[in-house]
């Protein structure tokens, strides 16, 4: 008996449709987020993601409309973000029935945002999200969606992050994402190794083996991915199986 | 029967709410001190922060008519920090008591290990439990928390294990609480939820 770790299903989208792209850029439509959350809630994943990529200020009714309609489906947790910038944006997300909100860009314009989040709704409900890529010898927070450089080192993001009030990471590895050659398993490491809380895995997974590897060399807590799942590369019940097969706890559902 | 679940601004009334309904439950949403004292069934869902809970039951004058129904035997479940509010006081905010329905205070979990716990996990049944009947013991529930309940008093049903053993479903005759969100725990949250509707009726 003990903690399972997680596999997250992960829906990007235009505020209404998923879409995919590698690095971020060259989006295409990938299907219907109603749809696709009703498959994965049936197939055992763990919790789901939706986030809004667009993240622009006249699509947020739009989202918050596509969170309703994805919560209707689902009888495992949700956590929704992109373009939260205050305490308004995330009630909104959090009544359209998200359970847990995921804070990137604006953390880091206003770091004090997670502590207002944390105090409202609980650490537990709080997602740091950090976008991190190898620069001379070091993680560099990536911001916008990849594209912009911070001055923070995604090391020390974190730790003030979790300081501040974020109950979990989310971490995507900017230089693996789309790219599916596997996890960024020395970044995940180094992350999941200096913060109390837990760490979910994002960018780059494709096969089995790459869960595995997070999971052990990684020591992440959940994994996340979106377009193997999406492309039918990989079923959830399947890479479970896997897992399990390979000394991981995973819940496999009745 | 129409079963009342106590809004005191938590994230997860709508879930909860949901959950029910598709159980076939008809639910009404409240926090009004007299529509407390006339429920058939409560539920008290909670999420965040423990002193949010207990002074958002203060400010609405809720403390008083809920002891009241407890004392009565009106069906209660008291959900994640709805099962840690029965305690007499809880470490996350040791300035505010709780109901003090049960002995004992509330801890914060271990720090040897990743807070909060966050995930799916099972339990070990302790004693017969009305509420996991039918429920397989290997099902995982949601649990999402960094603080809980002692597990020496006698309405420990299950515990749960995360750095240290904690209370995670609690029978003491017609109140019961759960550490987890049954809400969000696929199948067998929904089973434990039907047993509670079931036993309340």
């Amino acid at each position: 008996m003990s903690l399972a770790r997680r596999i997250l299903p992960c829906l990007d989208t235009d505020g209404e449709r998923v879409v995919k792209g590698v690095h971020f850029e060259g989006l295409r439509d990938a299907g219907d987020p109603v749809e696709l959350a009703a498959r994965y809630n049936a197939e055992g994943a763990d919790e789901l993601v939706v986030l809004d990529i667009a993240a622009a200020r006249d699509s947020r009714p739009t989202f918050l409309k596509t969170i309703q309609r994805v919560a209707k489906q689902l009888n495992i947790p949700l956590t929704a973000g992109g373009g939260i910038r205050s305490l308004d944006d995330a009630r909104a997300v959090v009544r359209a029935g998200a359970d847990k909100i995921t804070v990137n860009t604006a953390a880091v314009a206003r770091p004090e945002l997670l502590g207002e989040l944390s105090r409202e709704f609980g650490a537990q409900a709080v997602v740091l999200a950090i976008d991190a890529k190898r620069e001379n010898g070091f993680w560099q927070v990536r911001v916008r969606g990849g594209r912009s450089a911070t001055e923070w080192s995604a090391l020390d993001w974190a730790r003030r992050g979790v300081e501040l009030g974020a109950g979990e990471i989310l971490l995507t590895s900017v230089d693996r994402d789309g790219t599916q050659s596997g996890f960024d398993l020395a970044l995940t490491a180094a992350i999941s190794r200096a913060v109390s809380v837990p760490v979910i895995a994002s960018g780059g997974a494709k096969l089995p083996q790459h869960f595995l590897e997070v999971f052990t060399e990684g020591a992440a807590d959940a994994a996340l991915a979106a377009s193997i799942f999406h492309d039918q590369v990989q079923s959830i019940r399947a890479l479970k199986s896997f897992l399990q097969a390979n000394g991981i706890e995973v819940r496999l559902p009745c | 029967m129409i079963v009342t679940l106590i809004d005191y601004g938590a994230g997860n009334v709508t879930s909860v709410a949901r959950a029910l309904r598709r159980l076939g439950s008809e639910v009404r949403i409240t926090d009004q001190p007299e529509q407390i004292t006339d429920a058939a069934c409560l539920i008290l869902p909670g999420v965040g922060h423990c002193a949010a809970l207990l002074g958002s039951l203060d400010a609405h004058g809720l403390r008083q008519p809920l002891l009241t129904a407890l004392s009565r035997g009106t069906p209660f479940l008291g959900i994640c920090l709805g099962l840690q509010a029965l305690y007499q006081g809880s470490a996350e905010a040791p300035e505010v008591s709780g109901l003090g329905i049960l002995q004992g205070r509330v801890d914060q979990l271990p720090q040897n290990v990743k807070l909060p716990h966050m995930g799916w996990n099972q339990l070990r049944v302790v004693r017969t439990s009305r509420m996991l009947e039918g429920i397989p013991p290997t099902a995982y529930f949601y649990f999402a928390h960094s603080y809980a309940a002692p597990t020496d008093g006698v309405e420990t049903a299950a515990v749960c294990e995360h750095g240290r053993e904690f209370t995670a479903v609690l029978e003491a005759e017609r109140m019961f609480g759960v550490q987890f969100h049954p809400e969000k725990s696929g199948a067998p949250g929904a089973a434990l939820l039907e047993n509670f509707l079931r036993i309340a009726a």
